[in-house]
């Protein structure tokens, strides 16, 4: 093994079961039961998961779900809007533990 | 956004014969073989595909084209003058259409309304009672030459159906060409002025949305929302349905899906996307596809793959038989697989 990411992974994703395959049984029912259009519709949980990739910086789901959004007729625009909100969540998120450094070193400090 | 290139034809591109696009869709040919579609077929408890009537003829009557787009599995384009249909031929067309009982006619090409025959036919096809379709790409509406086009196709009361990849310019015209959307949106203006696509007018226009990429179409019902609403909020253009095809990787799709690496992923997504419930409704099974010489296929994807009608039947529109012809069994190969992902994938739209 070279490289950790190798994008002929992702097809590999079913030997996952090998050995366990209930587990598999179960993850795969539950996963295909969760994209199935509900009070969202299946472009929007696409669009959802396509940012979502991004805060936790998966090559493979960003490449599963670049695809996915586009197979449910997302545009360009409308992707490019998930990442920034996923992008402004994560900045976001940085940002506010700040308050937590600024009480602590109030705590610490004269 | 890349340039549209010219024809295969005119660059002598490997990929203009119909044998090498045969050799490159072979099972074979990918690095992972992929399952033969008959096999998935017979798996399916479908195979071997058979016809089950004629209640469309579908006429290619060239490959001539005022634009040249990325997708096209005919290779049209404007340098294509030499493979178009003759008078004569379109007569034989005529009596194969009677001898059948006046089915749906639905014309296709390349731009069909540049051939000089095509409005006679349709109005010889029409005054027989046939419902024709006139399969559009919108910009010929807006040249000089067909000025009086949208309003021929109104008197005639002859079904339009458009392509049109995209509600935004900028996906339509990375796959039809620089300013081809503005065009588009011209033509259809223009035959909503007519009347088509506004309810209750009896005037049908419909719409054919394809990936522009090498990715398979959403959800139909979905799509056609998005369309309606986005095409009346921007544009206040109207249309009664819209038909999500996928790109079946054949001649300029398949160079482009070759060139930009995305074959054997395309192809591996068609194949895991085999739907048996996607068979029952083949276009294939209730048409037969005239070539602009004549020649008889089961589909116009055939048609350009060189596949004729095999298994013994007529082949060629002089010898035409519905009897020998309506319960026939279907030429299939690899590329079969376009039409049988997902929600499948028909002249009409999906199958599934």
């Amino acid at each position: 093994m070279d490289e950790y990411y190798d994008p002929n992974d992702l097809p590999r994703f079913a030997e996952m079961g090998s050995d366990v395959p209930e587990l598999w049984e179960k993850f795969n029912t539950w996963y295909g039961a969760v994209f199935e259009a509900g009070a969202l519709s299946k472009r929007e949980k696409a669009l959802i998961a396509l940012a979502v990739a991004h805060a936790v910086q998966c090559p493979y789901c960003i490449d599963a779900y670049t695809e996915g959004c586009l197979e449910q007729g997302s545009n360009l625009e409308q992707m490019t809007e998930a990442v920034h909100v996923a992008s402004a969540i994560k900045g976001g998120s940085a940002l506010v533990h700040g308050i937590q450094m600024r009480k602590i070193a109030e705590k610490v400090s004269m | 956004m890349t340039a549209v290139l010219p024809t295969l034809h005119s660059r002598q591109h490997p990929l203009s014969s119909s044998s090498e696009q045969l050799r490159v869709l072979q099972p074979e040919s990918l690095a992972q073989a992929a399952t033969p579609f008959e096999q998935s077929l017979d798996r399916a408890g479908l195979g071997p595909l058979r016809a089950c009537g004629i209640e469309v003829v579908q006429i290619n009557v060239g490959k001539l084209c005022n634009q040249p787009c990325k997708h096209c599995h005919v290779d049209a384009g404007p340098d294509r003058t030499e493979e178009n249909m003759a008078p004569e031929t379109f007569d034989h067309c005529f009596e194969a259409i009677r001898a059948i009982g006046w089915p749906e006619v639905d014309i296709t090409g390349g731009a069909p309304e540049l051939n000089p025959c095509f409005r006679p036919f349709v109005e010889r096809v029409r005054a027989a009672g046939c419902p024709v379709t006139d399969r559009c790409n919108l910009t010929v509406l807006t040249l000089r030459s067909q000025r009086d086009l949208a309003g021929f196709l109104a008197d005639h009361e002859v079904r339009v159906v458009a392509s049109l990849p995209y509600f935004l310019s900028s996906r339509t015209d990375a796959q039809r060409g620089e300013g081809v959307f503005a065009k588009s949106i011209q033509g259809l203006r223009k035959l909503n002025r007519l009347g088509y696509g506004i309810a209750g007018s009896g005037l049908e226009l419909d719409l054919v949305y394809n990936p522009t990429g090498a990715f398979l179409p959403p959800d139909q019902q979905a799509l056609e929302a998005d369309f309606r609403r986005e095409l009346r909020r921007r544009h206040g253009v109207e249309f009664n349905a819209l038909f999500a095809m996928t790109n079946m990787p054949i001649s300029r799709y398949l160079e482009f899906l070759v060139r930009t690496g995305n074959y054997e992923r395309y192809m591996g997504r068609l194949v895991s996307a085999f739907n048996p419930a996607a068979v029952r409704a083949l276009m294939c099974r209730t048409m037969i596809s005239v070539g602009w010489d004549g020649r008889l296929y089961d589909c116009d994807f055939n048609q350009m793959l060189g596949l004729e009608v095999g298994f013994g039947r007529p082949r060629h529109i002089k010898d035409f038989d519905p009897r020998a012809l309506e319960e026939r069994q279907i030429v299939t190969r690899q590329h079969c697989y376009g039409c049988t992902a997902g929600s499948g994938s028909s002249c009409g739209g999906a199958t599934a």
